[in-house]
């Protein structure tokens, strides 16, 4: 396999593929924030964000003040704060750790949606094929894999700072991460027992097969709702979101981990933490609700031509967004555990309930999966 | 040369360097570090083999899990470079040096026959073994593949399953009764400990 133009051009269109995706994402994750401000504002009676707008938007009548009133542009104005920060590095940090935490937090958010499959497209016989960076045979592996990588840019950050709250901040956090990973992967496994039935071609580890086994059929949420719920219950511990925001609970931590953390470097920390967000509820939505097919037992309404497909990826980004604002209103709506809280919530509930939930699941697709010839 | 080779010597760089800084570095925080370097880098070199699933595992179990907890550990415990030179038992070093040594002589010794062979073989009946590569495996049938028999090398989830919990059932079972073992000891020792500072 040398570097020929063929393989340089297939690289390239990979490029751009996953430049694409980055960039969709981090606009999702960047929009999230905004959608928290505002939400939060709504359930607190305030207005929220409603004063930023570009110069020459403001004169269009009508939607120029709407969209200044919804905010719109308040993204574009953080983002540039974060830029134009006075870069501060404490004098007690270590410095090459310090540096590289922050990265080590964001690649992993952003490298676990190579994997995420989130459309199809149909050739000219009417064979779809998903949209995804990468097909990955064992996908959901991977983004547990790394998304386990991602807890090294917390304790890194908490240690390198050599101060006292975001060491707490990052040993806390690493606790939580180890608790949680195994619930959630085990409230997994029954999902793989449920869709890798006898005979079928799809591996049960790749997202794809996961989403059409949903197709045109019950969703898995309704399948397996224990499942579903120490996953969701699990995927705010690992994205660190209230109530499990133990690494940085700012009542008792100051701002935990990320304390020492100022302009970019804490930019880059907060993007990590929305597009954790965004790629969870992607996962999620693949997982449980069928992905970018229409709702349970109703086949897809839409032509299996371009529109099914722009269709779709709408119908898979509607459910996502539905998602996030589930993160965001549990979030202004439950108040933070406290630490013990967490660790008894996790070793002592959701593993227990994991574990039955396994073997319940074990038990009943063994007696579905009977041969024929064994039930009179 | 082409570029997966390219992609061997990087990551091959990356595992062999990330393993010796790994013992070369006087923090243990930053041993810890360079450690997971390694073992990412020897995750690639499965990737570039097409053994998805292995290297999935040990960035997983490896890299995800067991060195987060080393890491912890080691700021729980405030590790610093004054800790790591501790270690006095100078004689149990040098006996495991040695062995370390022997066993690298025996992997040396096995690889270069091992190269002889091959080129051997590519020298003088390159047909059959070009042929070996060309032949595409077939498909594992479950009912083939139950007595763990047919087993054929190949880098699928279904493969590994297979032979897990099929042909090697015995050895894994005696694995994990080990480790149960191993667990309850550990689960004893600490709670008696405890006891006694209670007490």
């Amino acid at each position: 396999m040398e570097f020929d133009s063929e393989m340089l051009q297939q690289l390239g269109l990979k490029a751009l593929f996953a430049l694409l995706m980055v960039s969709a994402v981090m606009t999702m994750a960047g929009y999230s924030v905004l959608a928290e401000r505002k939400v939060s504002a709504w359930m607190q009676g305030r207005v929220g964000p409603n004063r930023t707008v570009l110069p020459f938007v403001e004169h269009i009548p009508f939607i120029g003040p709407f969209l200044k009133g919804l905010g719109i542009f308040q993204p574009l104005a953080d983002g540039l704060k974060f830029l134009f920060k006075e870069e501060i590095v404490p004098g007690h940090v270590n410095k090459v750790y310090y540096y590289m935490a922050p990265l080590v937090a964001l690649v992993p958010a952003l490298t676990t949606m190579t994997v995420l499959p989130f459309g199809e497209y149909f050739d000219e016989a009417g064979n779809s094929s998903p949209l995804i960076l990468a097909n990955l045979e064992v996908g959901i592996l991977f983004i547990f894999a790394v998304s386990s990588l991602g807890v090294y840019g917390i304790v890194l950050a908490g240690w390198s700072s050599n101060s006292k709250y975001p060491f707490l901040g990052g040993i806390r956090s690493s606790a939580q991460m180890i608790s949680y990973e195994l619930a959630m992967g085990l409230s997994l496994l029954p999902i793989f027992l449920w869709v890798s039935v006898p005979g079928s071609e799809d591996s049960a580890l790749s997202l794809v097969g996961i989403v059409n086994s949903q197709n045109d059929g019950a969703w898995l949420l309704i399948v397996q709702p224990v499942s579903a719920l120490i996953f969701l219950v699990a995927l705010f511990a690992e994205t660190n979101r209230l109530p499990f925001d133990m690494p940085e609970s700012e009542t008792d931590l100051v701002g935990g981990f990320h304390t020492e953390y100022g302009s970019f470097k804490f930019g880059i920390f907060f993007v990590a933490e929305y597009a954790h967000i965004v790629v969870g509820s992607a996962i999620f939505t693949t997982i449980f609700l069928g992905g970018w097919h229409f709702l349970p037992w109703i086949a897809d309404p839409w032509p299996a031509t371009w529109i099914g497909t722009l269709l779709g990826i709408g119908w898979f980004l509607a459910k996502t967004v539905c998602l996030i604002f589930f993160f965001i209103w549990i979030r202004w709506t439950i108040p933070r555990f406290r630490y013990d809280q967490v660790m008894n919530l996790g070793w002592t509930k959701l593993l227990p309930l994991a574990l039955v939930n396994l073997i319940v699941y074990v038990l009943l697709v063994t007696w579905l999966d009977q041969p024929p010839s064994v039930t009179p | 040369m082409s570029g997966p080779d390219l992609l061997f010597y990087f990551f091959a760089t990356l595992s062999l360097g990330g393993g010796l800084l790994m013992v070369f570095s006087r923090h243990p925080v930053s041993a810890a570090l360079f450690m997971i370097v390694s073992l990412v880098g020897v995750a690639s070199l499965f990737v570039l083999l097409d053994a998805f699933f292995l290297a999935i595992l040990q960035v997983l179990v490896y890299a995800g899990a067991v060195m987060v907890l080393f890491l912890f550990i080691i700021m729980l415990l405030d590790v610093g470079p004054s800790g790591a030179k501790a270690s006095k038992v100078k004689l149990l070093s040098g006996v495991a040096g040695l062995i370390s040594v022997g066993l690298l002589v025996v992997l040396l010794l096995d690889l270069g026959l091992g190269s002889m062979d091959c080129s051997e073989c590519s020298a003088e009946n390159c047909d059959a073994c070009g042929e070996s590569a060309a032949f595409a495996w077939p498909e594992i049938r479950d009912e083939t593949a139950a007595n763990g028999n047919s087993l054929i090398f190949s880098p699928s989830v279904k493969a590994f399953g297979f032979g897990l919990l099929a042909k090697y059932m015995l050895p894994l079972q005696v694995a994990g009764f080990l480790l149960l073992a191993a667990m309850v000891g550990v689960i004893i020792l600490s709670k008696k400990s405890t006891a006694e500072g209670e007490g």
